[in-house]
């Protein structure tokens, strides 16, 4: 008897992908379901980032398409946590793909995880909106622009804004804490570039492990470089401890403090006192203008939080990606991303946003200054916007790609 | 400037001194361990849920209470305390009899829902926790600039696990205790109460946790995360001490703070696994421990 059962649920497990996939050639929606996966960090490092807060960015973006186009076929979304493990997220996401139906993933971020999944993705023949994760590996060296769209921010647009500003203010030399993975090694490469095309130099750096307890001794490296700079390639929960220990030992007092990779979150769990005149560049303020402000206050009813640009980023993910199944009529891979890639964007988290042909979205990228206690009116008020970066300069130039899908055209 | 394989020694008195300051966490933490396995053999994996308890209640306190950071430093240990008292009543009290594993794998599931518990309540960013203002401020030691308050957790944690040794290896309590774990069936016969005193015992040890906790609230973020990032390497000092060692425990955590110190600078990468490095060294060598005595 449970053998039998065994046989016929290993049976209908080979075919039903084959019957999905058959469907999808025909022109339709497979299953009649198009399911969006959201595959992130749900309690770790990166979680405040990331994690319920996209889950909740696209559940919003399905609300707004669903009343605005009032689909005919049905929208699901799923969920995990990938633990920051490359093989926990490639093997979710594959089980996703093949037993599940699912038709692209989003969020998804820890470089590392990204990497692996890209190449399921890939391998799979899906999509992956990817906005959660920084590496440029993803439309360079491991570039997939069939599949692979990098949405929100990268590793270039972080370095670049605060790499060139804060160079230019005569800031001229840097040295890094940096987070011993992809990422990390990444943005300090690329602000390591964007600092010395701008006539600054590099001391040194330190590697320190992913999620470590204790960052003072670190610090004290970087204090004793005597860099001007100090420039910290990391983000999450390490870059919250990392800038409480420089508060702590007086390393702000001569130099400065930029983090790469700081969104508001890290701002509001780290106080005002602790974080004014920080910079650095994000992709999305809650405070730009009334559309940001309305979908903000939204995503804050629920979330009890200010959106930074990864949830933000999300939302804009998913409703392009459906607005695309739409006018294409069908969930194939091939047909919804020439549509993605044909159609501008314009949502409350990007304003003319295009994607190219190595798979990167471009879009206006803020590089922002935080505010002292005394100048903020209300609560969330933390930034004073320095600068707009248009979307051709905030991202790596297509000449200096590495990715080869674009270099053999 | 003199330098050590090119390092300004200047430089590595100043990391010889944070090394210190974290080894003085381990110290208190993998005490709290020892205490509770030398004498209840359990293996007390909510020891990093119940620190990471003593930090919140810290700020759950200020927030909501305006209570201070000295009076938490009080408050909250005897809260994780009491806490830790009714785990021992309602659960662990049935286990004693039990393999060790059974002690370990309940412990480890109350760390997962305390630990979900917050996560749920607060999120996973942490909460800032400033430092109290007698202790903001620093010292020039003239080879580093030493916050006060570090210096302060040093002081703080070492009296306390001196206290902790004094009481159990110089008072009749202490005495009572060291009798109870040797032959508790022959304590019980001189009309002591040994269920009071394990349990007393438990909850002094997770106390102990929660005064970690208290302390560590001002110098990292207090989020739900903290316990978790640190217990692990405080079950490598336990083991690498001698599990059930009250000296051992309080000499490695120190010890192992300071070479944990010297590989971020040597070998930064290194510095999260040097601990375990030296443990399977240690069991391969000794495998009670440094300190502690085979069976």
């Amino acid at each position: 008897m449970m053998k039998r059962k065994l046989l016929a649920l290993t049976l209908s497990a080979l075919f039903l992908p084959a019957a999905g996939s058959a469907l999808a050639q025909a022109g339709k929606i497979s299953g009649d379901v198009v399911k969006i996966a959201v595959l992130t960090d749900m309690s770790g490092v990166y979680s405040a980032l990331g994690g319920k807060g996209s889950v909740l960015g696209a559940e919003m973006a399905i609300e707004d398409f669903k009343a605005k186009f009032k689909p005919k076929f049905k929208i699901e979304l799923v969920s995990a946590d990938h633990q920051n493990k490359a093989d926990v997220g490639s093997n979710k996401v594959r089980e996703w793909y093949d037993t599940q139906g699912v038709d692209m993933v989003t969020d998804v971020l820890n470089s590392g995880v990204a990497i692996a999944v890209a190449k399921v993705t890939t391998e799979k023949n899906k999509i992956m909106l990817n906005t959660g994760a920084a590496s440029t590996r993803l439309t360079n060296e491991d570039c997939a622009p069939s599949n692979v769209v990098h949405y929100v921010y990268d590793t270039y647009a972080l370095a670049n804004g605060p790499g060139k500003a804060v160079t230019k203010q005569g800031k001229d030399s840097w040295f890094f804490l940096t987070a011993d993975y992809a990422f990390g090694h990444s943005l300090e490469k690329d602000t390591t570039d964007a600092v010395k095309a701008n006539g600054g130099k590099v001391l040194g750096a330190v590697r320190h492990p992913l999620n470590a307890s204790d960052f003072s001794s670190f610090l004290l490296q970087a204090q004793a470089s005597k860099a001007k700079v100090v420039g910290l390639a990391n983000a999450g929960g390490d870059t919250i401890n990392s800038i409480k220990a420089a508060n702590e030992f007086g390393l702000t007092k001569n130099q400065t403090v930029v983090g790469l990779l700081t969104t508001i979150v890290d701002i509001h769990a780290l106080g005002l006192p602790t974080t004014q005149g920080m910079m650095f560049t994000e992709g999305f303020y809650w405070n730009l203008n009334q559309e940001t402000r309305e979908f903000s206050r939204r995503f804050f009813s629920k979330h009890k939080g200010m959106p930074n640009m990864l949830p933000a980023g999300t939302y804009s993910a998913v409703l392009h990606y459906l607005k695309a199944v739409q006018a294409a009529g069908t969930d194939d891979t091939a047909a919804v991303m020439k549509q993605m890639k044909a159609t501008p964007i314009n949502d409350a988290f990007a304003k003319g946003g295009k994607i190219r042909d190595d798979g990167r979205m471009i879009h206006d990228m803020y590089l922002v200054e935080v505010k002292k206690q005394s100048e903020s009116k209300e609560p969330w008020d933390y930034y004073h916007v320095k600068q707009v970066i248009p979307a051709e300069e905030a991202f790596q130039p297509m000449a200096l790609s590495r990715c080869a899908a674009v270099a053999k055209k | 400037m003199t330098e050590i394989f090119g390092v300004p020694i200047q430089a590595l008195f100043g990391q010889l001194m944070l090394g210190l300051v974290n080894g003085s966490f381990y110290a208190v933490l993998s005490l709290g361990l020892a205490v509770i396995f030398g004498m209840l053999n359990i293996i007390n994996f909510a020891h990093g849920a119940l620190y990471m308890t003593g930090a919140m209640l810290a700020w759950i306190f200020l927030e909501y209470l305006g209570v201070g950071y000295w009076w938490s430093l009080l408050l909250a240990p005897v809260c994780v305390g009491l806490i830790g008292i009714a785990i021992e009543r309602l659960m662990l009290q049935w286990l004693y009899k039990l393999d060790h594993l059974y002690g370990l794998l309940l412990t480890f599931g109350l760390a997962l829902m305390i630990e979900g518990l917050f996560r749920d309540l607060y999120g996973v960013a942490g909460q800032p926790y400033s430092i109290p203002e007698e202790l903001s401020g620093a010292f020039n030691l003239g080879f580093m600039f030493l916050p006060k308050y570090r210096a302060w957790t040093i002081v703080a944690s070492l009296s306390v696990c001196l206290l902790t040794w004094y009481m159990i290896e110089k008072t009749r309590l202490g005495a009572y205790l060291r009798a109870a774990t040797e032959n508790p069936r022959l304590t019980q016969a001189f009309g002591i109460n040994v269920p009071l005193m394990v349990m007393l015992t438990y909850g002094f040890g997770v106390g102990l946790a929660g005064f970690a906790g208290v302390l560590a609230a001002p110098a990292s973020q207090v989020g739900p995360l903290m316990g978790s990032n640190l217990i692990i390497v405080v079950f490598a000092v336990v083991v690498i001490g001698g599990m059930g060692s009250i000296l051992g425990s309080v000499v490695t955590g120190l010890a192992l703070g300071i070479i944990e110190g010297m590989t971020k600078v040597f070998w930064p990468e290194a510095s999260a696994t040097v601990v375990f490095m030296i443990m399977a060294v240690v069991l391969m060598i000794r495998p009670a421990g440094l300190f502690g005595r085979e069976k």
